[in-house]
Formats: C-alpha cells, sequence, structure tokens
C-alpha cells in the first residue's frame, strides 16, 4: 500500500533521513520508533508532501493503482487516500470542533456521506460531540487528539500516518486512544504510527521498524522486535 | 454642530479605509505579509473604473447596468491583478526570509505607481459622475449627501459579505486554518495555494471598490491616489491588530473620524501626519492592536 525506497532528506546540511526504506502493506499497522531527533517526523512530513525529499521513491497503491507521491502537493496527497495526524495535534485552534471537522471533509462533495463519517466521528468520541461549538483551543491536549484523530478521519483515508499521539497524555487517556486505532484499524484502516511510547506501540503494531539518527536498524514483526535485547534496553526501559 | 457634519465626513473615510484595510489584515493572516501593493490596487480600481466608464459612455447616458458593470468589471480586474501579484511575485518566494517578500512587496508597489504614471499618464483624470451628488438630509448646517450614504451602506455591504464568506462558507474557514498553518491546512487536504490566492482575489475586490466608491466623491483619479489612502489603512489594520478583521474595520473607522476632526479641530497640514502618530504610537504601546491577538475574530 506504501512503499518508500531509499529516502533521502535534508535539511540545509543536516541529513535528516540517510537512505529509509519501509513498507506499509493493507490492513497493517506498522510501527516506527526511535529517539527523539532520529528523523521520525521528518519521514511522516515527506511522504505527506510537506517536505521535497533529496532522493528516493514513494509509491502508494489503492485498488491496483500505483502512484508516485513524490512531487505532490499535501492535499492532492490527501486526496489519493493518506492523511496525517500530525506531532502536536496542530488543531485549528481558532475554529470550533465543528469547523476542524468539516475542513477535514475538505476534499468531499457528497454532503450525505460527510453527515455519516461525522456521526461515526462523534460514535467514536463521545466527548467532541459535548464540545461541537467550543473553539479547539480550549479543549484539553487529550481532547485535541481526538479532534486530530476525528479530523483526518473526517478525509476517509485508507492509510493514516499518526505522529506520537501519546505525547503529553495521561495513561488512561493514552489507552483509550491506542483503543481507537486498534478499533479503527480494524475497520479496514492502514496505520503507520510513529511513537516514542514504544511498549505500546508493539504490543499494538503487526510490524515494527527502529529509526536510529536517519537509518533503519532493524525491522521486523512488532512481538519479535519486543523480545529483542538491543530494542529492550534502548526503548523498553529493560 | 460643526462636530456631527465631521462625524459624517469622518465616518465615510473610515468606511473607505476600512475596506482596504481588509485586504492587508486578510493578506497578513495567510501570508504574514505585508502587502504593500495593496494601496496601488485601491488606485487601480478607481483607474479601470475611469477607463470603463469612459469606454462604456457611462457619463452621456448613465443607467443602472452601466454603473454596475463599471463597479464589477474593475473589482473583477483588479481581483485578477492581486492573483497574479500573489502568484508570480510573492509565491516564489514563500520560503524566503521574511524580508525578501517584504522588499518585494515595495517593488510591486513601485512598480504599480510608476508603471500606472507609464501607462495612464502623470496628469489626473477626471472620474466621470456616475451618480449625481443629491442631499438627503439637512439639519441646520450639517448635509448628509446621497454619495456618503452610498459609501457607508455598500462598505457595510461589504463587509457583512466578507464576514459571512469567511465566518460560514467551507473556503472561509480554508482561510482561517491557512491562517492557522500552512503545514496543518494541506494536512486534511485544504489546497492552500488556492486559498492564498482566493484571499488576495476577496482583498483586491474590496480595495477596487474603494477606490470607486472615493471617486464618486472625489473624481481626480491618478496614479499615485494609492498611496496615502493605503498608508491610512495599513496603519488602520495595525491599530485593530493586523490579521483580526474586526480591527480592521474597527481600525478604519476610527482613523477616519479622527483624521478628519484632527484637520477639522486642530489644522489640515496635520491630517497625513496623524496618522504616522497612531503608528508610532500604536507600535510603542500595544503592537499587538486594539484587538490583537485575542480579538473574537482572529482570521
Ligand atoms: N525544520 C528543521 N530545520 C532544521 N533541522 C530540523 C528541522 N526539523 C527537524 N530537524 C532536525 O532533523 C532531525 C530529525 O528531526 P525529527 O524528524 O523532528 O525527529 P523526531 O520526530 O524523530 O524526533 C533532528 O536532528 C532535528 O534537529
Ligand atoms: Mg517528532
Amino acid at each position: 500500500m506504501l512503499k518508500i525506497n531509499n529516502l533521502i532528506v535534508s535539511y540545509g546540511n543536516i541529513k535528516a533521513l540517510q537512505g529509509v526504506s519501509l513498507e506499509v502493506k493493507e490492513g497493517e499497522i506498522v510501527t516506527l520508533i526511535g529517539a527523539n531527533g532520529a528523523g521520525k517526523t521528518t519521514l511522516l512530513k515527506t511522504i505527506s508532501g510537506l517536505i521535497a525529499p533529496v532522493s528516493g521513491t514513494i509509491y502508494y497503491s489503492k485498488n491496483e493503482k500505483n502512484s508516485s507521491l513524490n512531487h505532490m502537493a499535501p492535499h492532492e496527497i490527501v486526496r489519493l487516500g493518506v492523511s496525517q495526524v500530525p506531532e502536536g495535534r496542530m488543531v485549528f485552534a481558532n475554529l470550533s470542533v465543528a469547523e476542524n471537522l468539516d475542513l477535514g471533509a475538505f476534499l468531499r462533495r457528497d454532503a450525505r456521506e460527510v453527515r455519516e463519517s461525522l456521526d461515526k466521528a462523534f460514535q467514536l468520541f463521545p466527548r467532541l460531540k459535548e464540545r461541537v461549538t467550543q473553539n479547539a483551543g480550549t479543549l484539553s491536549g487529550g481532547e485535541q487528539q481526538m479532534l486530530a484523530i476525528a479530523r483526518a478521519l473526517m478525509a476517509k483515508p485508507k492509510l493514516l500516518l499518526m505522529d506520537e499521539p501519546s505525547l503529553g497524555l495521561a495513561p488512561i487517556l493514552v489507552k483509550e486512544i491506542f483503543e481507537t486505532i486498534r478499533k479503527i484499524n480494524q475497520e479496514g484502516l492502514s496505520i503507520l504510527l510513529v511513537e516514542q511510547n514504544a511498549h505500546l506501540a508493539l504490543q499494538l503494531a503487526h510490524r515494527a521498524y527502529v529509526l536510529e539518527t536517519g537509518k533503519i536498524v532493524l525491522e521486523g514483526p512488532a512481538r519479535e522486535l519486543a523480545m529483542n535485547e538491543e530494542v529492550k534496553k534502548a526503548y523498553l526501559g529493560a | 454642530m460643526q462636530f456631527l457634519q465631521q462625524l459624517i465626513n469622518g465616518i465615510s473615510w473610515g468606511s473607505i479605509y476600512a475596506l482596504i484595510a481588509l485586504g492587508y489584515t486578510m493578506v497578513y493572516g495567510v501570508l504574514r505579509l505585508i502587502n504593500f501593493a495593496h494601496g496601488d490596487i485601491y488606485m487601480l480600481g478607481a483607474m479601470f473604473g475611469y477607463y470603463v466608464a469612459v469606454f462604456l459612455g457611462v457619463a452621456e447616458h448613465a443607467s443602472g447596468v452601466r454603473v454596475l458593470s463599471v463597479v464589477l468589471i474593475s473589482m473583477l480586474g483588479c481581483g485578477l491583478i492581486g492573483v497574479g501579484i500573489e502568484r508570480f511575485c510573492y509565491r516564489p518566494l514563500r520560503k524566503a526570509p521574511r524580508l525578501a517578500a517584504l522588499m518585494t512587496a515595495v517593488g510591486v508597489s513601485l512598480l504599480l505607481e510608476n508603471g500606472g504614471q507609464l501607462i495612464f499618464g502623470a496628469d489626473p483624470k477626471f472620474f466621470p459622475p456616475l451618480i449625481h451628488t443629491r442631499e438627503i438630509f439637512r439639519f441646520h448646517e450639517i448635509v448628509l449627501n446621497n454619495i456618503q450614504l452610498m459609501i457607508f451602506a455598500v462598505s457595510l455591504l461589504l463587509m457583512f459579505l466578507l464576514h459571512w464568506i469567511v465566518m460560514k462558507t467551507r473556503m472561509g474557514k480554508a482561510m482561517r486554518a491557512v491562517s492557522f498553518s500552512h503545514d496543518a491546512a494541506g494536512l486534511v487536504g485544504i489546497p492552500v495555494n488556492r486559498v492564498i490566492s482566493f484571499t488576495f482575489f476577496l482583498g483586491s475586490l474590496l480595495a477596487a471598490a474603494a477606490g470607486i466608491l472615493v471617486s464618486l466623491s472625489n473624481p481626480k483619479v491618478e496614479p499615485l491616489m494609492g498611496i496615502m489612502p493605503g498608508l491610512k489603512a495599513f496603519v488602520a489594520a495595525v491599530l485593530g491588530g493586523i490579521g483580526n478583521m474586526m480591527g480592521a474595520m474597527i481600525g478604519g473607522l476610527i482613523m477616519g473620524i479622527s483624521e478628519v476632526l484632527v484637520s477639522g479641530y486642530i489644522s489640515s497640514t496635520y491630517r497625513d501626519a496623524f496618522a504616522f502618530f497612531i503608528l508610532i504610537f500604536i507600535l510603542l504601546y500595544k503592537p499587538s492592536g486594539l484587538l490583537g491577538k485575542t480579538g473574537p475574530e482572529k482570521l
């Protein structure tokens, strides 16, 4: 579904990604773990078209149709079915919850279907429904994260990129968010989950990659990586 | 008595400043750029209006349809020029340091002013009277004429329309989203460049409308006529809190009224200087402007 080959990305002369290859298959949850500054956000931003890579390819396929995401504008990538829940949530603080969700469906025209997606989003996060008229900036961190996820789902993506959804949340909320991720995955959404919370991410994901200073150093089934001695030492605090 | 008359004149000018200030503030909202060429769009509105009016022979046979055509064609022309300026002058510099874009804006402004003198000629032209001045209301020495009323009414109507677009339509919501963050907007599927073009289009429409409205009562139009109103509208936008639409409207009215009062009660020599006094004062004591960042409708 998503296939990245030898991706190199740099900020000026700092090389943030030094030849990353990675794959997400249909229906999978793939997690990418790595320390602060490893290049995780850079990778997701590049997939979404916010940063242009120096070299390497990003292919996305849906219904047998293969398209290169290189050189595409962010909104065109969303139109193809790849949405992102960005780091730090980035909800439109100056807009209401309802407006945030409506903008999530910016590229969709069928009002009835959008309405259905909205109902589904409220089913997933009933708390958002109680706050529809509130400005997103006044929500708590957990609620903002829910809104960011719901907003991304409003585009009806096939692949969801998530950048540290657990960041800064209380453990109980983190569990709730991870439960939601499992649920939307079971409904058919493929997910690339970036996390520093390796413990939970490895429990949830099917496969995993470990990124260290711009390079993939380990990959494999999540359960195996969770047993790996190096991973345990570096990321699971064991 | 005289005060009331001043107030009427001030509100009339104030609505003009408000219309122009909205363009500054909207563009600042989505690009964090002071579009110094914006005052010249106002001039182009008046210029286009003049040429279209002459071409259609409005002075000889005025009719509602012709007057409306003059207004709409000029507004549309300015809208497209505004979009073109962003597309070809500002967009290539989107990722460059802020100062580069700012200097470019000054450059575009000079280009429009000097290019205007080259193309239209430096001599003033006289805008044909689209509407004949009529007194609507007189009480002792206070006079309200139809053009003043119209300036106020049309400005108000346009501002309501703009408010509706920005608050209620999806494109308006997208404008607010883009002004929050280009990246976040792009990630939800908003075509950021198209939204920015739309913003320039709207802002330029309003500036052109202002140019034509002014020409109804001050028929002398020339290529440098945008400089002063442009600067004052810029001050109005800063006064209201740049990026804040409600602030731009209030700032415009305050500028218009205070300037008329200054020239009426102190001396008309200080009329233009007063705008700069306000600018300096605001920048020193409340750089975020009256409605600042916490205003209710931060674009
Ligand atoms: N806008 C930027 N300009 C320059 N360097 C950056 C920028 N963003 C990130 N970096 C650098 O790129 C590297 C990877 O950052 P990032 O992708 O944010 O890592 P992560 O998400 O894994 O914490 C870091 O060394 C960071 O300092
Ligand atoms: Mg990060």
